[in-house]
C-alpha cells in the first residue's frame, strides 16, 4: 500500500508549508536579512496555495484525506490568510525587536495544519490537523517572551486547547467503539441509533466548540487573543477558526446519523455563542479586546448557518447548498476583515502594544485619515453594513436560515446585530467625533508602514470586491459537488 | 436619447462623482469645497426636472425603468424606475440639498471637505432609496445612507452630538434589520426580489399568504418605516437628532429623511400587505393621532426652538401616516403632498433655526425677544415659514392637511376631528413662539445689532417661500401627476381586501371617482 503521486499531490499544499517552513528555519543563520525572510516566507505561503491548482479531486491517500471545491477554497483561505499575516508581521517583528525566522516557520506550520484540516476525511488524520495548528498556535502566542500578558496567553492557551484536544481524542475514541472506523464515510455507514456514536460526536463536538470560540467553550479566548502579539490574533481569529469550522461541517454532513441531535446543539449553541460574544464586547475599552469578543460573536453568526445546514438535511427537498454557501461566504468575508482590522491595530498599537485602548483611537480620523476610513470599512463589515462582504455573509446566513424556517434563530440574530451595532460603533464614533485627551504620544504611529497599508489595502479592496461584485465567489460556493463526502 | 436610458443611474450616482471629485480639491481650499459642491448639487437638480417631462400624467407604472442582472444566486437585479410618487421626492431632494450646502456656508467651521463629502453621499443613499424597485437594491441605499446621516450628526452637531448620532444610528438599524429578515422571508415565498414581481405573485389567485405570515411581514416591514417616519412611540430618536444635528443635517432630515418611511409605507407596506395593512390601520390611525396631539403639544411647551420645529414634525408626519392609512384617493394624495409641503415648511423652519443659530450659537427661546427690530426681513421670512406650516390657505401646509382631513372625514369621522385639533395647536406653538421670539423690545442687549440676513440666506429663503407660494396656488400641479399612482396603489390594497372583507354601506366608494372627476373636484376646492 504506497500512495500514489496523484495522492501526494493533493496534499502538496501542506508538502510545500512545511518545506518552506523547514527551509525558513534553516536558512536563519544565513539570512540575516529580516526583509528577504519576510518574502521568503510570502513565497512559500502562496507557493503552497497556488499547489492546489495541481491536485486532482477525489480522495486520497486510500480515503483518509478528501481533495474537492471544499478544501480547495479553505485551502485558498488559510494561505491567502497567512499570506497577509506574514506580510503584516514584518514591521511588527521589526518593532518587537523578535526573531522573524520562527515566526514565519510556525505561521507555515499552522497553516498546513489548517490545510490538513480542511481536506481531512478521517478523524485521526483531523487531530494530526489540529494538533499542527494548534501547536504552532500555543508557541505563537507566547512569541513575545518578555511580555507577561504574552506569557500569560500562550500558557492559557496551551492548558485549555490541550484539554479540549482530550476531549476531541476521547471523542474519537468513542465513535470508533460504536462504528468500527475512524473514517467518515465508514462511521456514516454504522447504526444512527447508536448512544455511544452520539456521545462520541458530543465531546468531539466539545473540543471543536473549543477551537471555533463558541460559548460556553470560549473563555479563554478574550485573554489568548489580547495577550498574543497582534498579527498572531489576526490569524488565530481568521485561520485556525475557519479551518476548524470546515472539519465540523464535513463531519456532520457526512455522518448523517445524529443530524437531529445536530441540530439542537447547533442551535443552543448558535444563540448563547452570540450573546455571550455582543455582550461580552459592550462593555470593552481596549479595542483588541473587544475585537476578540467580536470573533465570538462571528462565530455564533456562523453557527446559525450550521443549524440551517442541519435542517435541509432533515428535509430533502430543500437542497443544502445555499446553507453551505453561506457558511463559506460568511468565513471568508470575516476572515479577511479580520486580518485587516487586527493589523490596523497591531500598527495602532505602537511598540509593546501600549495603545489600545478605545481612547488611544480618539482623533484617528484627523491624524490617520486612511487607517481611520479603513478601520470603518472593516467595522463596518463586521457589523454587517451593505456593499461590504459582511454584508453578504449576514444576507446569505439570514436567508439560509429562514430558507429553513428557523425564524425564531433568524429574530435572536437580529437582535445581536443591533447590539452589535452599538460597539462598533462606538469605535468610528470615537475615531471621528472625539479628539484625543492630552497631547498625543511622541511614540504613536503617524502612519501605516507600507507593509502594512498593503494589507490594509488588498483586505479592504477584497471587502468591497466581495460585497458588489460577489458572483464569482458565488459560483465556487455554490458548486454542485461541494463536498465530495457529503454524498 | 442614448443617455435617457441612464437618466436614473446618473441622477444616484452624480453626486457621488461631485465627492469624488471634492477629494482632489485640497483640504484648505474652503471655498472651492463649497463652490463645486453647490455647482453638483444644482446640476444634479436640473437634472432630476427631466423627471418632470419625462413621467407621464395619467399613465400608470413606472417611467424610466433600468434593468440590470447584478447577482446571479439568489437573482437580485439593478431594478430602478420612477413614478409621480417618487418623482416628487427625488426633486425635493436635489432641491434641498444646494440649500444644505447655503445653510451651512457660515455653520460649518471644520472638516468642511468631509462634510460636504458626506452631504453628497448622503444624497445618493436617498435617491437611490426613492428609485430602487429591487427590495434587495432599496434595502441596500436604506442602509448606506445611514452612515453619512450619522456622521453629519456626530461630527459636525452640538454638544450632545455624539449621543444622538449613535442613537439615531441604532434605531435605524435596529428597525432595518427585521426588514432584511422580512426582504428575505418574502423571497423564500414569491422566489424573487423585484418589486413589480412580487406584487404580481401575491396578487395571483393561486397564491395565498396565511393572514399571521401576512401580518408578521408588515410588521417587518412597518417598523422599520415607522421608526424613520417616526410614529409614536419611536419617535423619541428624533428630537435628539434634530437639536443635535448641523443645520444642513436638520434640513435634510426633516425634509427628506423622515418621507423615506412613508414613502415605503405607500410604496411595500401596502401593496404588498394589503389584508395586514387594513387590519392594522385602526390601531396606525391611533398611534398616528396620538402623534398628531402629542407632537403638538410638547412643541407648545418647549424652550428651545429647534426642538419645537422637532415635535411639530412628529405632529405634521402623524397626518401623513393617517392619511396613508385611511385607504381613500384624496387622503392618500393629501398624504403625498403633505410629504412634500412638510419638506419645504420644515426645511425652511431649520434653516431659519439655523440663521439664528448662527448668530447666538443658541436655540433657547428665551435668549430672544423682540428681534424683529433687529432683524426685520428674517422676521417677516419667518412669519411666512410659520403660516406656511402651521397651514394657511393659499400656502402650502394647507393643501395636504386639507385633504388628508377631508379623505378620513369621509371613512372615520372620529378620526378626522381628533386630527384636526393638530391643526389648531400647529397655529397655537407656531404663534406663541413667533411673539416670544419677535415680538415686544428686545430683551437681551446682545441681540441689539443682529445683522439681519444676508443675500445668502435670503437667496435660500426666497426660493422656500416661492415654493410655498406656489404649491399652495397651484396644488393640481401636484395632484394630478400624484393621482394615478396613488390609485394604482389604492386598487392593490383593495383588490383582495374587498373579496373578503365586506365594507359598510353608508361610506362612498373612492374608487367610483374616476381620476378626472376627483381632480376637478379638488381644483375647485383647493385652488379657488
Amino acid at each position: 500500500m504506497t500512495p500514489s503521486a496523484a495522492d501526494l499531490i493533493r496534499v502538496l499544499p501542506e508538502i510545500i508549508w512545511c518545506g518552506f517552513g523547514v527551509l525558513l528555519m534553516l536558512l536563519q543563520p544565513f539570512l540575516k536579512n529580516r526583509q528577504g525572510l519576510t518574502l521568503f516566507a510570502m513565497v512559500g505561503a502562496a507557493a503552497g496555495t497556488l499547489a492546489t491548482y495541481f491536485g486532482q479531486m477525489g480522495s486520497g491517500f486510500f480515503g483518509l484525506v478528501q481533495f474537492d471545491t471544499y478544501s480547495l477554497f479553505f485551502h485558498w483561505l488559510v494561505g491567502l490568510v497567512a499570506f497577509l499575516v506574514i506580510l503584516a508581521s514584518d514591521s511588527y517583528l521589526e518593532r518587537e525587536n523578535l526573531a522573524p525566522a520562527e515566526f514565519y516557520a510556525l505561521i507555515l506550520f499552522a497553516t498546513a495544519g489548517m490545510g490538513v484540516l480542511a481536506s481531512a476525511q478521517e478523524l485521526l488524520t483531523a487531530f494530526i490537523g489540529l494538533e499542527m495548528s494548534s501547536i504552532s498556535s500555543y508557541v505563537l502566542a507566547g512569541y513575545r517572551r518578555d511580555s507577561v500578558k504574552s506569557s500569560e496567553s500562550a500558557v492559557k492557551y496551551f492548558l485549555l486547547g490541550s484539554f479540549a484536544t482530550a476531549f476531541f481524542l476521547y471523542g474519537i475514541a468513542l465513535v470508533y467503539g460504536a462504528s468500527g472506523s475512524t473514517n467518515l464515510m465508514q462511521i456514516a455507514s454504522a447504526d444512527p441509533g447508536s448512544n455511544l456514536l452520539r456521545l462520541g460526536l458530543a465531546l468531539i463536538l466539545v473540543g471543536l466548540g473549543f477551537k471555533v470560540a463558541a460559548a460556553p467553550f470560549q473563555v479563554w479566548t478574550p485573554d489568548v487573543y489580547e495577550g498574543a502579539p497582534t498579527p498572531v490574533t489576526a490569524l488565530f481569529a481568521a485561520g485556525p477558526k475557519a479551518a476548524t469550522f470546515a472539519l465540523l461541517l464535513r463531519i456532520f454532513t457526512t455522518i448523517h446519523a445524529a443530524t437531529d441531535f445536530w441540530f439542537w446543539a447547533f442551535w443552543i449553541l448558535a444563540v448563547v455563542t452570540m450573546f455571550v460574544g455582543n455582550l461580552g464586547a459592550l462593555v470593552q475599552t481596549n479595542v483588541k479586546r473587544m475585537l476578540a469578543y467580536s470573533s465570538i460573536a462571528h462565530a455564533g453568526y456562523t453557527l446559525v448557518a450550521f443549524a440551517a445546514v442541519t435542517t435541509m438535511k432533515l428535509d430533502p427537498e430543500t437542497g443544502a447548498a445555499p446553507a453551505y454557501a453561506a457558511v463559506l461566504f460568511y468565513l471568508l468575508g470575516y476572515s479577511l476583515v479580520k486580518v485587516g482590522a487586527f493589523t490596523i491595530v497591531s500598527e495602532i498599537g505602537g511598540q509593546g502594544e501600549r495603545y489600545l485602548t478605545l481612547d488611544d483611537f480618539a482623533g484617528l480620523g484627523t491624524r490617520q485619515p486612511l487607517a481611520a476610513a479603513a478601520m470603518t470599512l472593516f467595522l463596518l463589515s463586521l457589523l454587517g453594513m451593505p456593499i461590504t462582504a459582511g454584508f453578504f455573509g449576514k444576507f446569505y446566513v439570514f436567508k439560509a436560515a429562514i430558507n429553513s424556517k428557523l425564524i425564531w434563530l433568524v429574530v435572536l440574530m437580529t437582535i445581536n446585530t443591533a447590539i452589535g451595532a452599538y460597539y462598533y460603533l462606538r469605535v468610528i464614533v470615537v475615531m471621528y467625533m472625539r479628539e484625543h485627551k492630552g497631547d498625543v504620544p511622541a511614540d504613536a504611529a503617524t502612519s501605516l508602514s507600507p507593509t502594512a497599508a498593503m494589507v490594509v489595502a488588498v483586505v479592504a479592496l477584497a471587502t468591497l470586491y466581495l460585497g458588489l461584485l460577489p458572483n464569482h465567489v458565488l459560483g465556487i460556493v455554490l458548486s454542485q459537488d461541494l463536498i465530495l463526502s457529503a454524498r | 436619447m442614448e443617455l435617457s436610458g441612464h437618466l436614473l443611474s446618473i441622477l444616484i450616482f452624480f453626486p457621488a462623482f461631485g465627492a469624488l471629485a471634492l477629494l482632489f480639491l485640497r483640504n484648505d481650499d474652503d471655498l472651492w469645497i463649497r463652490r463645486l459642491t453647490f455647482v453638483v448639487s444644482v446640476v444634479e437638480f436640473l437634472f432630476s426636472m427631466i423627471l418632470l417631462r419625462v413621467v407621464a400624467i395619467g399613465v400608470p407604472g413606472y417611467a424610466l425603468t433600468e434593468y440590470k442582472a447584478w447577482i446571479s444566486s439568489p437573482p437580485i437585479n439593478y431594478h430602478l424606475g420612477v413614478d409621480g410618487i417618487s418623482m416628487f421626492l427625488v426633486i425635493l431632494t436635489t432641491l434641498l440639498t444646494p440649500i444644505c450646502v447655503l445653510a451651512s456656508w457660515k455653520g460649518v467651521h471644520h472638516r468642511i471637505k468631509e462634510f460636504h463629502v458626506m452631504l453628497l453621499l448622503l444624497e445618493v443613499g436617498i435617491i437611490g432609496v426613492f428609485l430602487a424597485l429591487d427590495l434587495f437594491v432599496f434595502f441596500l441605499f436604506w442602509e448606506v445612507m445611514l452612515i453619512p446621516m450619522a456622521f453629519l450628526i456626530g461630527i459636525w452637531g452640538h454638544d450632545r452630538r455624539i449621543y444622538a448620532a449613535v442613537k439615531f444610528f441604532i434605531y435605524t438599524m435596529a428597525g432595518s434589520a427585521f426588514m432584511l429578515v422580512g426582504i428575505l422571508w418574502l423571497y423564500n415565498l414569491t422566489g424573487t426580489f423585484d418589486l413589480p414581481a412580487i406584487q404580481l405573485t401575491l396578487q395571483s389567485a393561486a397564491f395565498h399568504l396565511a393572514p399571521r405570515t401576512e401580518m408578521l411581514l408588515f410588521l417587518s416591514f412597518f417598523v422599520a418605516f415607522a421608526i424613520k417616519v417616526p410614529l409614536f412611540p419611536l419617535h423619541t430618536w428624533l428630537p435628539d437628532a434634530h437639536v443635535e444635528a448641523p443645520t444642513a443635517g436638520s434640513i435634510i432630515l426633516a425634509g427628506v429623511l423622515l418621507k423615506m418611511g412613508t414613502y415605503g409605507m405607500i410604496r411595500f407596506c401596502l401593496p404588498l400587505f394589503p389584508e395586514a395593512s387594513h387590519r392594522a390601520a385602526p390601531y396606525v390611525a391611533v398611534l398616528a393621532i396620538i402623534g398628531i396631539i402629542y407632537g403638538a403639544l410638547v412643541a407648545l411647551v418647549q424652550p428651545n426652538l429647534k426642538k419645537l420645529v422637532a415635535y411639530s414634525s412628529v405632529s405634521h408626519l402623524g397626518f401623513v401616516v393617517l392619511g396613508i392609512f385611511t385607504f381613500h384617493t384624496i387622503s392618500m394624495q393629501g398624504a403625498v403632498y403633505q410629504m412634500l409641503a412638510h419638506g419645504i415648511s420644515t426645511g425652511a423652519l431649520f434653516f431659519l433655526t439655523g440663521v439664528l443659530y448662527d448668530r447666538r450659537h443658541t436655540y433657547e427661546i428665551s435668549e430672544y425677544g423682540g428681534l424683529a427690530t433687529p432683524m426685520p426681513k428674517f422676521a417677516a421670512f419667518f412669519l411666512f415659514v410659520a403660516l406656511s406650516s402651521m397651514g394657511l390657505p393659499m400656502l402650502n401646509g394647507f393643501v395636504g392637511e386639507y385633504l388628508i382631513l377631508l379623505g378620513t372625514y369621509q371613512m372615520h369621522w372620529g378620526w378626522a376631528s381628533w386630527a384636526a385639533t393638530g391643526v389648531i395647536l400647529s397655529a397655537c406653538y407656531l404663534l406663541w413662539a413667533y411673539q416670544r421670539v419677535f415680538f415686544g423690545e428686545v430683551t437681551h442687549d446682545k441681540n441689539r445689532n443682529l445683522p439681519d440676513i444676508d443675500a445668502r440666506e435670503q437667496w435660500g429663503l426666497v426660493v422656500f417661500a416661492v415654493i410655498a407660494l406656489w404649491m399652495g396656488m397651484g396644488s393640481p400641479y401636484f395632484t394630478r401627476r400624484v393621482a394615478t399612482p396613488v390609485n394604482a396603489v389604492i386598487e392593490q390594497t383593495k383588490s383582495r381586501y374587498a373579496e373578503e372583507a365586506s365594507r359598510p354601506a353608508a361610506m362612498p366608494q373612492p374608487a367610483a371617482l374616476s381620476s378626472e372627476t376627483q381632480q376637478d373636484s379638488q381644483r375647485r376646492t383647493v385652488s379657488r
